[in-house]
C-alpha cells in the first residue's frame, strides 16, 4: 500500500513541478524524456522480458510517427485520436515481423532487425509513397492547443498529455509483466524448450510480445511526432534504433523503472557529450555504453531499482525490477543481463561427441 | 626413480561445486597407472585438473616442475597429451588435419616419419587420411584421438575412458595396440576407465576414486586379485 | 543487352567488395559466434588512415599496405581489450559492446578526419576497357579482392597457423589440448578481418566517396551475402557476396529502382533466414558417435 501512495505522489510531483518550473526548450526536453521512456519500455518488454533481441525499434517509432503525421495532415484527424490508430497499426506490423522472427534468435534476430532499421529511411523516401509521406522533405504538423481553454501553453499541455499517456502505458506494462503472460514471456526468455514443455505456446506469446512492443514504441513515435511537430525520413535512421538500444541497456534491459533512467540518459547525455567534445558525442556515447556493460551489468536502472526497494521495503519479489539472480534462485524474477540470456543462447560445443558430465 | 607425475593434496572444483577433496597419486616414469571409480567419482576431473582445465588447489608436479595453475596450452607444451572423454575430434577437419594439429607444437622434421609409424599402429587411419573426421566410426575416432596425442611426442599420455561407447571387440583391439604403443613409444600413461577389469589388466598401479577421494591404492595386480575390493568398489 | 552486361560486371565488381567484407564477418563469426556490427566502421576508419598516409606524401601502394598493417594491429587490439572480456557475457551484453564499438569507431572517423565528403584516389587507370564494358577501377578492384580472397584461402588451407586458427574456431577445448593458444588465434582472426576491411574500404571509396558513414550500406549487403552463402562457410560467404552484388545491381536497375536497393538487402536477409537459415553452402557436419 505504501508503495502505491508513494508512486502516486511521485507522479503528481512529476506532473506539477516541471510544468510550473520549466518552459520552452527545457520542458520540451522533459517531454522527449517521457516519449523515449515509453519507447524504451516497449523495447524492455520485447528484449528484456522476452529475450528477443531487436535492433529495429526505430522502425516502429517511425511508423507510429508517420501514421500520426499522415492522419493529421491528410485527414485532419485530431492529434489524440491518432494515438490509438498508430498503436494498432504498429501492433499489426509488429505481429507481422514477429512471425519470421520466430525462427530467429540471438545474433540472427539482431541482424535482421538491424537491417529493417537501416531500410526504413529508404522506404520513407520512396517516390511511390511521396504523396503520403512528403518524401525527403517530410511533413509538418500543427502543434495542438490545450483543450477546454485551459490556461496552459502548448508546451505545457503537451508535457502533461505525454505524461498522462505514459502513466497509462506504464501501468499496463507493469500489470502485463507481473501477470501470467509476463511469466510466460520470461519463461521463454530463460529457457524456451522448458517453457514449451510446460505447455506455453511459444509462437503465440512471442508474436504477441512483438506486437505489444511495437505498439508501445509506435505510440511513443506518435507523441514524439506531435511534440516535435515534424517528421522526415532522416530522423528515423539506424541511429535512432541504436540510441533507443543504448537507452535500453543503460536502464538495465529488464527493469521497468530502468526505462526512465535510460530515457534520461539518451536525452541528456548527448548534450553533455557535445560539450566535452564537439565532434565526438557518438564516441562518448559508445564509451559510456561499453563502460556500463562492463561495470554495471544490471544497468543503472537495476541499480536504482535495488535502492528503491531497499528504501521502501519489498512485498516479496517485484516483477518490474532487475536483480542479480544466481543460478538456482527463483527465475520467475527477471534476471539481470548476466543471467539466463547467456544460457538460453549458448549451444553446447562439440557435435556428436559424448561429452560426459 | 622419482615419479614423472605427482599430485599432492589436489582439490578441484567447478564453480561452487567441489569435486576433488585433496587426493594424492603418482605416475611412474614409463609406467601405466589406472584411475578407477564410478560415474561422478571425479576421474575425468582429475585429468582436467592436470591439464589446467579446472580450478585447482594443491600441487601437481611434472618431471620436477610445478604445473598446477598453468594454462592448458602451457601444460601441453611440457609434454602432456590428453585424449579427452568424447575423443575431442575436430569433426569438420580431415583425418590428416587432425593429425597435423597433433604435431602443431613440434618444430622437428620427423613429423612425416611419425605419421608412418602411427599408420603402423592404426592402418585404418591411412585409408581414411583425407576423409572428414566426423565420418569415422567411434572406434576409428578413438584411434585418431590417440594418434593425435602421440604425435605430440608426449612424456605423459592421459587417456579418458577410451572404451566409452565402443564395441568390446574394438576396445580389445585398441588396448592391444596400446600395449604395443606403450613399449615402443616409451610414454607414461595415466588411464581413466570405468571398465575396471580392462584397466587393471593393462596397468601396473591403480587408484580407486570415490566421490572425490582416493579409497584404495596399490599395484593393479594385487587389487584385481582382492575379491572384497572388487566386489565392493568395482562391481565384479 | 549492353546494359545487362554493364550491370552484371558492375555487380561483380561491387560483389567483390561485399565478398571481402562478408569474409571478414564470417571469420569473426566462426571464431566467436558473434556478428561484428562494427565491421563497416572499422573498414571506413582504415580507409581514412590510408588517405592520411597518401596525403603525407606516400605513394599509393605504400600507404595501402601500411594502412593494412595498422588495421591489423587495431583489430588485434580491439579483440584483446574489448572482446576478450565479453567472452562469457550474455548475448545482449555482447551485442551492446559491438554497437558501442560501432559508435566509437564511427565517431573517431568523424572527429579525426571531419565529416566532409572526400575524394579517394584509385590506383587503377581511369579508362574504359574491353569495349567500354569495364572501367579500369572495376577490373582492378576485382583483381585485388580476388587476390585477397585467394591469399586468405591459401593461408587457411595450407599453413600450420591457418589450421590452428580453424581449429580454435571449431573446437577451442580440443585446440588447447594440442597446444594452440586459442586466445591469440581469436586476436589474429580479428586482425585479419580488420586488414581485409581496410582493403575493401580502399577499393570502394573511389566509387562512393569517403565519409564516415560510407560503409553502412555496404555492411548490410555484406551481411546479406554472408547469410546467403552460409555464415559458417567462408567460401559460401564469398560466393554470397558476389551474388548479392549482382542481384543488387540487376534488381536496382530493372526491378525496384536504385532507391530501394537497401530494402532488397533486407528482403534477402529475411528470405534466407526464414527459408534456409544455414545459407546455400552452410555446412551440415556429418558426425557419428
Amino acid at each position: 500500500m505504501k508503495n502505491n501512495w508513494a508512486t502516486a505522489a511521485f507522479v503528481i510531483l512529476l506532473a506539477v513541478v516541471p510544468t510550473v518550473a520549466f518552459s520552452g526548450y527545457h520542458l520540451f526536453q522533459l517531454t522527449m524524456v517521457v516519449v523515449y521512456a515509453v519507447a524504451i519500455l516497449g523495447m524492455a518488454i520485447l528484449v528484456g522480458f522476452n529475450g528477443q533481441i531487436s535492433l529495429g525499434s526505430g522502425a516502429f517509432y517511425a511508423i507510429g510517427a508517420y501514421t500520426t503525421a499522415i492522419l493529421m495532415t491528410t485527414f485532419d484527424v485530431p492529434y489524440w485520436a491518432t494515438l490509438p490508430v498508430a498503436g494498432i497499426v504498429c501492433a499489426g506490423f509488429g505481429f507481422l515481423i514477429g512471425l519470421p522472427a520466430l525462427r530467429l534468435a540471438g545474433h540472427h534476430l539482431a541482424l535482421t532487425t538491424f537491417a529493417l532499421a537501416v531500410a526504413v529511411p529508404q522506404v520513407l523516401k520512396y517516390k511511390l509513397f511521396e504523396d503520403w509521406t512528403g518524401g525527403v522533405q517530410g511533413l509538418v504538423i500543427d502543434k495542438p492547443d490545450p483543450p477546454f481553454g485551459l490556461p496552459l501553453t502548448s508546451d505545457q499541455w503537451l508535457y502533461l498529455f505525454s505524461l498522462g499517456v505514459a502513466v497509462l502505458m506504464y501501468v499496463l506494462a507493469w500489470n502485463l509483466v507481473r501477470g501470467r503472460i509476463g511469466r510466460a514471456m520470461r519463461a521463454i526468455r530463460d529457457h524456451a524448450t522448458a517453457a514449451e514443455a510446460m505447455g506455453i505456446n511459444l509462437a503465440m506469446v512471442k508474436t504477441r510480445t512483438f506486437a505489444v512492443s511495437a505498439m508501445y514504441t509506435g505510440i511513443a513515435g506518435s507523441i514524439g511526432a506531435i511534440v516535435v511537430a515534424f517528421v522526415a525520413p532522416d530522423s528515423f535512421s539506424i541511429f535512432l534504433s541504436i540510441t533507443l538500444f543504448v537507452g535500453l541497456c543503460a536502464g538495465g534491459a529488464a527493469s521497468i523503472p530502468g526505462t526512465i533512467v535510460g530515457a534520461i540518459f539518451i536525452e541528456f547525455v548527448p548534450n553533455f557529450a557535445e560539450q566535452v567534445s564537439k565532434a565526438a558525442p557518438g564516441a562518448i556515447y559508445g564509451v559510456i555504453l561499453i563502460a556500463m556493460l562492463f561495470l554495471m551489468p544490471m544497468g543503472a536502472g537495476g541499480f536504482l531499482a535495488r535502492l528503491w526497494r531497499q528504501s521502501f521495503g519489498s512485498r516479496g519479489r517485484s516483477a518490474g525490477d532487475a536483480r542479480p539472480a544466481a543460478l538456482g534462485h527463483d527465475t520467475s524474477v527477471p534476471v539481470d543481463l548476466t543471467g539466463s540470456l547467456a544460457r538460453a543462447d549458448r549451444m553446447p560445443v562439440g557435435r556428436g561427441e559424448g561429452v560426459k558430465p | 626413480m622419482p615419479a614423472l607425475l605427482e599430485a599432492k593434496g589436489l582439490h578441484a572444483a567447478y564453480g561452487e561445486t567441489k569435486v576433488l577433496h585433496g587426493i594424492d597419486f603418482s605416475v611412474e616414469e614409463g609406467g601405466v597407472t589406472a584411475l578407477l571409480g564410478a560415474n561422478g567419482a571425479g576421474k575425468t576431473t582429475t585429468l582436467r585438473a592436470i591439464c589446467g582445465m579446472v580450478h585447482t588447489d594443491g600441487d601437481i608436479i611434472l618431471g620436477g616442475e610445478a604445473i598446477a595453475g598453468m594454462a592448458t596450452e602451457d601444460v601441453v607444451r611440457r609434454g602432456v597429451a590428453h585424449v579427452p572423454d568424447g575423443r575431442g575430434t575436430f569433426m569438420e577437419l580431415t583425418v590428416e588435419e587432425n593429425m597435423r594439429l597433433g604435431a602443431y607444437t613440434r618444430k622437428d622434421r620427423e613429423v612425416e616419419a611419425d605419421f608412418e609409424r602411427m599408420f603402423g599402429y592404426f592402418p585404418r587411419l591411412k585409408e581414411r587420411f583425407r576423409q572428414q573426421a566426423g565420418t569415422l566410426s567411434g572406434g576409428e575416432q578413438q584411434m585418431l584421438a590417440i594418434t593425435r596425442a602421440l604425435l605430440l611426442r608426449p612424456r605423459l599420455l592421459l587417456l579418458d575412458e577410451p572404451s566409452f561407447g565402443l564395441a568390446p571387440l574394438i576396445v580389445k583391439e585398441i588396448f592391444n595396440i596400446m600395449r604395443r604403443i606403450r613399449h615402443e613409444e616409451k610414454v607414461s600413461i595415466l588411464l581413466v576407465e570405468q571398465n575396471a577389469s580392462l584397466a587393471l589388466a593393462f596397468a601396473e598401479d591403480a587408484y580407486l576414486l570415490e566421490t572425490g577421494r582416493i579409497v584404495v591404492s596399490g599395484k593393479a595386480a594385487d587389487i584385481s586379485k582382492d575379491e572384497s575390493i572388487r566386489r565392493s568398489y568395482l562391481g565384479y | 543487352m549492353e546494359g545487362l552486361i554493364h550491370q552484371i560486371i558492375a555487380g561483380i565488381a561491387t560483389g567483390g567488395i561485399y565478398a571481402s567484407v562478408s569474409l571478414a564477418l564470417v571469420m569473426i563469426y566462426q571464431a566467436t559466434h558473434h556478428i561484428n556490427f562494427a565491421q563497416g566502421e572499422m573498414a571506413t576508419f582504415s580507409t581514412y588512415i590510408t588517405l592520411t598516409f597518401i596525403n603525407l606524401g606516400m605513394p599509393y601502394w605504400v600507404a595501402f599496405f601500411l594502412a593494412v598493417a595498422v588495421s591489423f594491429c587495431i583489430g588485434v587490439a580491439i579483440e584483446r581489450v574489448l572482446i576478450r572480456p565479453m567472452i562469457n557475457a550474455p548475448i545482449l551484453s555482447a551485442i551492446g559492446v559491438f554497437i558501442g564499438l560501432l559508435l566509437i569507431v564511427n565517431s573517431m572517423s568523424g572527429w579525426l578526419f571531419d565529416y566532409t565528403i572526400k575524394q579517394f584516389p584509385s590506383p587503377f587507370p581511369d579508362e574504359s576497357l574491353f569495349g567500354g564494358y569495364v572501367s579500369g577501377h572495376q577490373l582492378g578492384s576485382t583483381g585485388v579482392t580476388l587476390a585477397v580472397l585467394t591469399a586468405v584461402y591459401l593461408f587457411f588451407r595450407h599453413t600450420s597457423l591457418g589450421l590452428a586458427m580453424r581449429a580454435a574456431a571449431l573446437n577451442p577445448v580440443s585446440a588447447r589440448l594440442v597446444g594452440v593458444r586459442v586466445g591469440w588465434m581469436l586476436a589474429l582472426g580479428w586482425g585479419l578481418a580488420a586488414a581485409i576491411g581496410s582493403v575493401a574500404g580502399c577499393m570502394v571509396a573511389p566509387v562512393v566517396f569517403l565519409d564516415p558513414n560510407m560503409m553502412a550500406g555496404i555492411l548490410l549487403y555484406a551481411f546479406a551475402g554472408a547469410l546467403l552463402g552460409g555464415i559458417d562457410s567462408p567460401l559460401g560467404a564469398v560466393l554470397g557476396g558476389f551474388a548479392v552484388g549482382v542481384i543488387e545491381n540487376l534488381g536496382g536497375a530493372y526491378i525496384v529502382g536504385t532507391e530501394l536497393k537497401l530494402t532488397m538487402a533486407l528482403v534477402i536477409i529475411v528470405v534466407v533466414l526464414t527459408v534456409r537459415p544455414s545459407g546455400l553452402m552452410g555446412r551440415t557436419v556429418q558426425s557419428r558417435v
